[in-house]
C-alpha cells in the first residue's frame, strides 16, 4: 500500500490521488475528499485590512506525520472504509493555493462521508501546525477556533486544542 | 537531574528565538518542567499558566502530569491551526 500521510511543499493533484486510491479495488463504490484551500479574508468582508496576501504553515515534524497515521488508524476502527490518504502542504502558500487534502474509499458512500469530515475535524484540532498570516498590518499567528473544538466533540472525542 | 530536549513552535518559538535545545531539568513531569523555564527571564513569559500552550511529550500530544524520563522530547506550543 502506498503512503496514507504526506507532509510536503509541492502541490498535489486531487485527480491522480484518488485514481491510487480507488483504481485497482473493485470493492470501492464511494470516493470522498475534502480540500481546503488558502483563503483571502478580503474577498469574503471586502475590507483592505483583512487581505491575506500570503501564508506561512509551520509544523512539528515527525509528530505531525505521527499524530495523522493515529488518526487514520482511529478512522479505520470506526468506519468501514478500505483507504485514507492525508496530504498537507507546509511552507509558503498563496490565496487560492491548496493546503489540506483527505480522500477516503469505501463501498458505499455514508462511510466515506463521515470517515473524511472526522479525519477533517480530527486534523484541525490535533495535528500540530500553526498558520502564519501575511496581511497589510504585518505577520500574524491564526488563532485557534474553539468552533473546530467543538466540531471534534461531535464524534465523541473530548480532547481541546 | 536528567536531561530533556525541548522543542518550540510557532509563536512560542519566535518569542524565544530559538526552536531547540537540551536542558538539564530539575522537574519529573512536564507541568512542573514548564513552571521551572518560567524562572528563566522575561521571554520565557510566553509559558506562563494564563497562556494557551499545549504540550507534548515523545511527539504525542500530554497532560502536565505526565512523567519526563531521560532524554524525552517535549514540545511546547500554541494551539494547532492547520486545515
Amino acid at each position: 500500500m502506498s503512503a496514507r500521510v504526506s507532509i510536503q511543499t509541492e502541490d498535489f493533484n486531487l485527480a491522480q490521488e484518488i485514481e491510487r486510491l480507488r483504481l485497482n479495488d473493485a470493492r470501492v463504490g464511494a470516493v470522498c475528499s475534502f480540500v481546503g484551500t488558502v483563503r483571502d479574508t478580503r474577498a469574503l468582508t471586502g475590507q483592505a485590512h483583512d487581505e491575506v496576501q500570503a501564508m506561512a504553515l509551520e509544523h512539528y515534524p515527525g509528530m505531525t506525520e505521527k499524530s495523522i497515521e493515529a488518526m487514520i488508524d482511529a478512522a479505520h476502527q470506526r468506519f468501514d472504509i478500505y483507504q485514507a490518504r492525508v496530504i498537507h502542504r507546509v511552507g509558503e502558500l498563496a490565496p487560492t493555493d491548496q493546503i489540506v487534502m483527505v480522500a477516503v474509499t469505501s463501498a458505499h458512500r455514508g462511510e466515506s462521508f463521515k470517515a473524511c469530515e472526522f479525519l477533517m475535524d480530527y486534523l484541525k484540532t490535533q495535528a500540530p501546525f500553526w498558520k502564519k498570516e501575511h496581511t497589510p498590518q504585518g505577520a500574524q499567528w491564526v488563532d485557534a477556533r474553539v468552533t473546530d473544538d467543538q466540531a471534534l466533540a461531535r464524534w465523541g472525542i473530548q480532547a481541546a486544542n | 537531574m536528567m536531561q530533556v530536549h525541548l522543542r518550540y513552535f510557532a509563536s512560542i518559538r519566535e518569542a524565544l528565538g530559538c526552536g531547540s535545545e537540551a536542558w538539564q531539568t530539575a522537574a519529573t513531569t512536564v507541568g512542573a518542567l514548564r513552571t521551572e523555564l518560567l524562572g528563566r527571564g522575561a521571554a520565557f513569559q510566553c509559558l506562563a499558566a494564563d497562556k494557551p500552550v499545549r504540550m507534548a511529550l515523545n511527539q504525542v500530544m500530554c497532560q502536565p502530569s505526565d512523567a519526563l524520563t531521560p532524554g524525552c522530547e517535549v514540545g511546547f506550543f500554541p494551539p494547532v491551526t492547520g486545515g
